[in-house]
């Protein structure tokens, strides 16, 4: 099979699910958004074609919605709250630092191994339980030098589990 | 399907006193709606005086009217679960701790209206709260509160089902939202026709805040009165408050509108805050000197966000970052929003290390003034306003100017 009919197979799976409607767009792309942590461009010719969506209007959906990415990103999306009951002053909490030191990376980067990309959020609802930040679907909290410490170490281990099923 | 399997628990929270919602029974308020038609169900949200908690703070009971008279067929209720101005929490925890009162106030004002279909539309940052939403869903439908026979009645059925969004503030809107259910980007629509007369896939729709809805619960059993004896008589009822920032307990806290920000300082532990910003990124932010004001429409309106300044804090970083959150989350429609909120932007920047001189001030303000008259939606229209009272009363926080 080539990549293209790859991705129609997917889509039609997906279409089965979420049915063949315009409104299954949003719902098609964050399937596809999850599982592959982005949304290729394949899979976006395939979606646009399984719903008659232009590929434009594909595209414009995609690159608009902030938890979504037309490129590569890493199997744990970290997404720091920059909003200002986690940020005060502007200026991050000392978590995030060390996050930061510990990943090596900067906003917007993926790390080398492909496990993380770092980026930067506005409010996730967590105010009262600052600094946060959202992995993935998961939210963390009351982030402190050594929690964030302990969460990489668990997703790293947790991305080595399911890389050997 | 989610994929987050946390607990909604583990990040709760703190609540700070006895919530109303805590004594109500969802299936109860259901039964009771049962025995009773649209029109009586109107009646009594009309009486009671309940406005939307979103933010605009409109009259529900006219919604549903409006609503209720469309001869359009299906309709549809949603509930707006996309809960995007910082400082702003308390639907997480409504939808942690009340779902079944959410969805029992959908199913209300479906029968209210004449519409059988509701949509949670829930903000991907809450993506994590799915699956507990999920199985609430089914233990009503398990229990007759949700599905073909409600509360016994065969002429009351209403489901419900959740998406999400992806990322987006702009689609708290409620426009916005619509687009983004029907698959498009979160752009908001010209307003007429509105969503009650064509909203979702052109239908009737009502959309309402998830803390809206949970009091229709409350103020079925409890009756109108009971409701409109709280807060004051333009404000009936109690609000939910998120509070955050520097103060000893963050949380929520419920209080009837009229609330002095005083007492709410005091009960949260921050007597001695530099500046209370209401409202969120897009609300007022408010001086010592001011402490009196109350929490109601008409003073100081809110969506329910408090966020506490203390004494350590430069007023200007935080209208630096509150600018930035309406750069980024423009929807880039209109170009006042668009282009305006950047200018902003870069004129706080500048402004915090230069300075202010008169021009300057007079160019910001100017800039502001044409942002809330020319743009097309809430969010180009609020935006300069953090800044703006950050600005009248906090001047002193500039470094003096070089000249
Ligand atoms: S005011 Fe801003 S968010 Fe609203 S429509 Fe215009 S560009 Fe979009
Ligand atoms: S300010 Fe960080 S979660 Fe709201």
């Amino acid at each position: 099979m080539d990549a293209q009919q790859q991705w129609r197979t997917e889509v039609e799976q997906l279409v089965r699910v979420h049915g063949r409607s315009r409104t299954a767009l949003m719902p098609i792309l964050q399937d596809i958004n999850r599982a592959h942590s982005y949304i290729p461009e394949g899979a976006m010719l395939a979606v646009s074609s399984a719903l008659s969506v232009p590929r434009t209007e594909v595209y414009g959906v995609a690159s608009f919605y902030a938890y979504f990415s037309v490129k590569p990103r890493g199997r744990y999306v970290i997404r720091v709250c920059r909003t200002i009951s986690c940020a005060k002053q502007g200026e991050y909490h000392p978590a995030i630092a060390t996050l930061i030191t510990e990943l090596g990376i900067g906003f917007g980067e993926t790390t080398p191994d492909g496990l993380f990309t770092l980026e930067q959020t506005n409010c996730c609802g967590m105010c009262d339980q600052g600094p946060s930040m959202v992995v993935n679907e998961d939210v963390h909290v009351r982030l402190s030098e050594a929690s964030v410490r302990a969460l990489l170490t668990e997703y790293r281990q947790r991305a080595g589990a399911e890389l050997k099923h | 399907m989610p994929e987050s399997k946390m607990d909604p628990k583990s990040v709760r929270g703190f609540v700070g006193n006895k919530l109303s919602f805590s004594d109500i029974s969802a299936s109860e308020a259901l039964k009771s709606a049962a025995q009773m038609d649209g029109e009586d169900i109107v009646a009594i949200v009309n009486a009671s005086g309940l406005k939307g908690r979103g933010g605009a703070g409109f009259p529900t009971a006219k919604k549903w009217e409006y609503a209720r008279g469309q001869e359009g067929h299906p309709k549809y209720i949603i509930g707006n679960a996309d809960e995007g101005e910082p400082g702003t929490f308390k639907d997480r925890l409504i939808l942690t701790d009340f779902p079944e009162l959410v969805f029992a106030g959908m199913a209300i004002a479906g029968r209210a209206v004449g519409a059988e279909f509701g949509i949670l539309y829930l903000r991907a940052e809450y993506g994590w709260l799915r699956a507990h939403l999920e199985t609430a869903i089914e233990r009503c439908r398990d229990e007759g509160m949700l599905g073909k026979v409600i509360g016994g009645a065969k002429d009351f059925s209403f489901d419900i089902s959740i998406r999400m969004g992806s990322g987006a503030y702009i689609c708290g809107e409620e426009t916005a939202l619509l687009e983004s259910l029907e698959g498009r980007r979160g752009d908001a629509r010209n307003r007429i026709p509105f969503p009650v007369q064509a909203g979702y896939l052109g239908k009737p729709t009502v959309v309402n805040n998830v803390e809206t809805l949970a009091w229709v619960p409350c103020i079925l059993l409890k009756g109108p009165s009971w409701f409109a004896s709280r807060g004051t008589r333009k404000a009936p009822g109690a609000w939910l408050f998120s509070v955050s920032g520097d103060c000893k307990r963050p949380g929520v806290y419920e209080y009837p509108f009229g609330t002095s920000l005083r007492q709410i300082l005091a009960d949260v532990g921050a007597e001695d805050a530099k500046a209370v910003q209401v409202g969120g990124a897009s609300g007022t932010c408010v001086p010592p000197a001011e402490f009196d004001r109350t929490l109601t429409p008409g003073d100081l309106a809110t969506g329910g966000s408090i966020i506490v300044f203390g004494p350590g804090q430069d007023m200007f970083a935080v209208a630096e970052n509150f600018q930035h959150f309406f750069a980024d989350e423009s929807c880039g429609q209109c170009i006042p929003c668009r282009v305006g909120n950047q200018r902003l932007l870069e004129a706080i920047a500048r402004m915090r290390k230069v300075g202010l001189d008169r021009e300057a001030e007079r160019n910001v303000r100017q800039l502001a003034q044409t942002m809330s008259v020319a743009s097309k939606c809430g969010l180009g229209q609020m935006s300069p306003r953090a800044f703006l009272s950050i600005l009248n009363t906090f001047a002193g926080d500039l470094p003096a100017k070089h000249a």
